[in-house]
Order: structure tokens, then sequence, then C-alpha cells
């Protein structure tokens, strides 16, 4: 089962993303963007890129993460297979990104996400771990 | 969902009484129809949120074809004072001056009718659209900056279009006080190679036929007849605007807690006005305006080599010539009279367009007496509106009207209400030929996504907001 679901927002795209820890909400919640943005079973862990967020809350965080997760392909068009969460605390996050760069050749863009927002976004602890809720603007 | 109680006022007004942190109340323009699905979504409370933001003056506005946004509703208008107000990257839009312009042509639709794949194959292969997509132009730096500080001027100089279509711009296809250096590095990086492209989502380029006028007096001081063959195009800012939203949106989510605004929702983030912040989002939400219409200005220039390659003719015999171009997430600085008073206002159009009365000052002399062209695009299967502004517009909602059809069903709704169909047939059988860059595209904007463009239109030219001049039926579209 996949570690999101999309949730319906009239003109965007709204996600709840869930993990076992933040390390893992953190990790699914990049891994859900470029599962939605391209075809990852064409992307190959190639190269390594390192992502560095601050925020003022977890909440805030998880935004600035997600707005350099979604640089990777917005501005440097390369595509992110998979992510490591190597630390993290309350306002800083320290991850590595595997992945590689687009080519148009091998790789299909299903579709865009142009922004995250932060209306309504939200983290939860749950029972059985964490869950996120965010809006994008596509 | 919504705890919004509304208040009808009278045929096209609903009224979203002055609760709580409201300066001021809220009003939406609407129909019986089309309230039924507005109150559905959360943007009646939305409309409430914009209103209690410092500044506002009069009313926190919404047009036919409101529906949810993040921060402000998408059809949302409100007008800030200069002293006290607020400027608020949200209440422009991720798509900084995304817009409508509209071309006339020569062609008849008989001429056109037999030649249509042929018209639409060399739009689709000319003209760069589709998710992500680059243009055959890539930008140097110092080019990049110029394009952000002239606009479509820019484009102009370069050889796309001549001097003649400025005219037929707001602000003539350029925003004063652009300031590149407020424009970020990575801003800079993803417009490089954008300008002249479509993009993809909403975005389209398509060709319609003139199929009805209500105003003959004004559709022909528009140049526009029935039966004649007209391009719109539907773009925006690309990836540098989104990028300047978002930098911005960043930086004022923390200068907001500093200077102790508190906000309803985080995505309302903004600055007063005559702050430095203020200041430096205004000069960077103008390079995007400026790097859009320089933009839409490219994509007229090779809409109309496209079609003169297809049909073997030379510019002179198609005679394409811009009628109007509208920006629709915009802030602009404008005189209003308020109460009776004259007062310089920061007015947000998000997803709403300007519609100034005849003699206004801001229009060309050529529309002086018309009032300003205002350019409704309506889902891909229908065709588009032109209306102009009116006075009342400028005694209720800032001089401002719709935008669109608006979003109906979300866009994982529409996928799923496409599914197992073929959106291409079904676009053919109605006349119109469709090609998409992305297959999820069509079927994210199928026609029943959206409210009816003549229900919305209804509203505006009954509540007065502008005056229907003419409708254009899509015969074929490009979508990104």
């Amino acid at each position: 089962m996949k570690p999101y679901h999309t949730f319906d927002h009239t003109a965007d795209l709204g996600l709840v993303i869930r993990g076992a820890s933040e390390e893992d909400l953190f990790a699914n919640a990049a891994f859900a963007v470029f599962d939605i943005i391209t075809d990852l079973g064409r992307v190959e862990p190639r190269e390594t890129r390192r992502i560095l967020a601050e925020g003022d809350s977890l909440e805030d965080l998880l935004i600035n993460f997600l707005r350099e997760v979604l640089y990777l392909y917005n501005g440097e068009r390369w595509l992110l297979k998979g992510l490591r969460v190597n630390r993290i605390g309350e306002r800083v996050l320290e991850a590595e990104a595997r992945g590689e760069p687009f080519d148009g050749q091998k790789h299909e863009i299903c579709k865009e996400i142009k922004a995250v927002t932060y209306h309504q976004a939200q983290i939860r602890k749950t029972p059985d771990g964490w869950t996120a809720r965010v809006i994008f603007d596509v | 969902m919504s705890e919004i109680r509304l208040r009808r006022l009278d045929e096209y007004r609903w009224e979203v009484p002055r609760e709580g942190a409201m300066r001021v109340p809220g009003i939406i323009y609407g129909s019986t129809k089309l309230m039924k699905a507005m109150g559905k979504d959360e943007s009646p409370k939305q409309v409430a949120n914009v209103a209690q933001l410092p500044g506002i003056v009069k009313h926190s506005l919404a047009m036919p074809d409101m529906h949810w946004g993040y921060g402000f509703p998408i059809g949302g208008v409100a007008a800030f004072d200069l002293d006290g107000g607020i400027i608020s990257p949200g209440g422009v839009g991720y798509d900084i001056n995304c817009g409508c312009r509209l071309m006339m042509t020569n062609l008849r639709r008989e001429e056109v009718r037999p030649q249509m794949a042929k018209i639409v194959n060399a739009l689709f292969q000319h003209v760069p659209s589709g998710v992500g997509s680059r243009g055959s132009l890539k930008l140097s730096r110092s080019d990049e900056k110029r394009v952000l500080v002239e606009g479509a001027r820019w484009a102009v100089k370069n050889g796309y279009g001549s001097e003649a279509d400025l005219e037929s711009m707001e602000d003539r296809g350029c925003l004063p006080g652009a300031d590149p250096e407020a424009v970020s590095e990575r801003a800079l990086e993803r417009g490089k190679d954008q300008v002249g492209t479509l993009g993809s989502g909403n975005h389209f380029l398509e060709v319609e036929v003139v199929e009805e006028i209500f105003d003959k007096e004004v559709a022909s001081a528009l140049g526009i007849e029935v039966g004649q063959v007209a391009v719109m195009v539907h773009s925006g800012s690309r990836g540098l605007g989104h990028q300047v939203c978002d930098d911005y949106l960043a930086k004022l989510v923390k200068h907001v807690d500093k200077i102790g605004i508190s906000l309803p929702d985080r995505q309302l983030a903004c600055a007063y006005i005559q702050s430095p912040e203020g200041r430096q989002y205004l000069s960077a939400m103008a390079c995007a305006a400026n790097y859009a219409w320089a933009n839409r200005q490219m994509l007229m220039h090779w809409t109309g080599e496209a079609i003169e390659r297809a049909l073997g003719m030379g510019p002179r015999d198609l005679g394409m010539r811009l009628v109007y171009d509208v920006c629709h997430n915009i802030a602009k600085i404008e005189e209003h009279v308020v109460d009776g008073e004259k007062m310089t206002l920061c007015v947000h159009r998000k997803g709403a367009t300007r519609a100034f009365p005849p003699g206004h000052p801001a229009l060309p002399a050529k529309y002086r007496k018309t009032g300003q062209p205002v350019l409704i695009p309506g889902d891909m299967g229908t065709g588009s509106y032109v209306l102009v502004g009116t006075e009342k517009a400028m005694e209720e909602t800032f001089g401002s009207t719709c935008h669109g059809a608006g979003r109906v069903l979300s866009r994982a709704a529409a996928v799923k209400a496409s599914k197992g169909r073929a959106i291409n047939r079904e676009m053919a059988d109605r006349g119109v030929l469709v090609m998409a860059a992305a297959k999820g595209t069509l079927a994210e904007e199928i026609p029943e996504a959206y409210k009816d463009i003549d229900e919305v239109v209804n509203v505006v030219h009954g509540a007065g907001l502008s005056r229907k001049v003419a409708k254009l039926r899509a015969v074929g579209c490009i979508k990104g």
C-alpha cells in the first residue's frame, strides 16, 4: 500500500501522507510528490542531493522541506527516487535524496506539481505514527 | 463544511455578514443555481477570512466563478488602502499575471473548417506546450532581467509583434516599478527558458469562431463580427511567477509573526504596502507580471506563424490583430472613489478581471468609448465571451468582474468522471479538435469540471459588472 492518498480540493491536489516516525513521514512525503510527478519505476538512484530545511514548527518545516523537494524538479530538472532523513529536529532537517537528472528519452512527466501551500497544512501524531495533510498547487 | 450563513441582498448578490474579526462584510455575486454549488466548498469562509486583513476597504468580494482556493478564494477581489493596508502574494496567486489575450484574423469559419486538423497540428508543433515546457529561446541572465523590466515591449523590440500591440494590453504590457533585484536566483533559473511557452494545466491556445454578437456597435469598434476566426491564448508567468510567489510567501509568513498581524490562514501572509517588505514584493510581482506579458506576446507571434504555415499564407492575408490582453491574477495600485472620496488602493484580483468603464484614463484611445474589453474563457468545449467594463463595476467591485467558468469538480473527480471515455472523440463530436501534450490534462479539463460559462457571464451582465459583446465558439484547442 502506498504511504499516501489524495483528497479532493476543487482546483488543486490534496495529499494525506503517513509515516511510522517523523523521519518516515518526511521521506514518504518526498516519495509521494515524485510518485505523482513521474513513473518512479523508470528513475534510478544514480546521484545524491543533500537537502536542508528549516521551519518555525513541524508543519512549517514540512512545507519548507517540500519546497526544496519540489525545486529538485521544477528548478533543477532532477527526479527523486527516494530520500533518507539523516537528522530531524523541531526546526531543522537534513536529508539525502537519491535520483537522477530528468531525461526526456527515459522518463515521463505525468503531472506537474507547481508549489506547496500553507492552506490547512497539518501534522498529527496518531496511535500508529504520524499523518500530514498538505495542499499543492498544480 | 462551511459555517458561514449567507444573506441574500438582491437578485445577484449574497452578503457574508460581518462577524468576529472581519473588518468589513463580504459580498458574493451569483445566481440561485450557482450559489447551490458555491455553498458546498470553503470559498465563502475564505471570503470572510480575507475580510479580516488590515486596511481592507468596503467589502471582501467574490465573483460568480468563485471556488475554493488557498488563502484567497479563486474569483476573489479585495482592495486595500495604501495607508495601513496590506499586499498579499496569496491574494495575487502563484501564477502572477495569468491572463488571456484574444486575436482576430481575416479568416472565415467556412475557410478553416476543412483545414482544422492542419491548423491544430501546426499550432501543436510550433507553440511549446505541456508540462514543464521549455521554449526555443534561452535567455541570458541580462536578457531575462530586461524581460522582467520591459515586459511585452522587450518581445516587440526583439521582433515578436509590433508596437501597436502594446496599445491593446493592460498597462501597455508593462507594470512600473519592476526591480529584478527583488527576484531570487531560483526564480530566474526557472524563467530562463520558459518565456514563449504555454505551460500545462488549464492553460490553452484555442481557435474560435465568433458565434453571436450582443452589442453590434461595441463589437464593431472592437473589430469583431459573426463568422470571423479568432484565437484565444491563456497563459501566465510560468515557473518564474510561481517561484516569486513561493519565495515571498515563505518570507512573509515569518514577517507577519514579527509585526504581529494575526491571520486565519497562513496562506494569507502579507506585508503593509508601504513597508520595505511590501514594496519589495510589489517590485518582484511586477517583474513576474512583465514576464507573463512577454510570454503571451511571443505565444501570439508563434500562433500567427503556425497558422500562416498551415494555410500557406502570409501575415497580411491572415491579418492577425490583438483585440486585448487581460490579467486575472494581479494586484494593482489604482485610484477609486469610495463613499464619495478619492482613494489610492491596492486592488487584488485573484481569478478576477479588471473591467474599467468607458472614459477611464487607463484605456487606450481606441477603447475610450467602448469601455475596457474583458475576455472570459469557458471550458474547452464551449468557447469564450467578450465583454466590456462598466461604471457599475467601478462603483461596486473596484472595476472588476469574473475571469472564467470556475471549477466545480476537483481534478481528481474529473479524472474519475472521464474514466473509460474518449475525451478527444467527445470533443470532436462537439466540433472541437483537441490536442493535448499530456493525456491526463484532458481528463482533468472535461467540460463538466467547470461551471456553466453562460450562467456565470449572465450574472456579471445582469448585475451590471460588465456588458456582453460577443460569444465565441471553440473549434480547435491546444492543451498543455
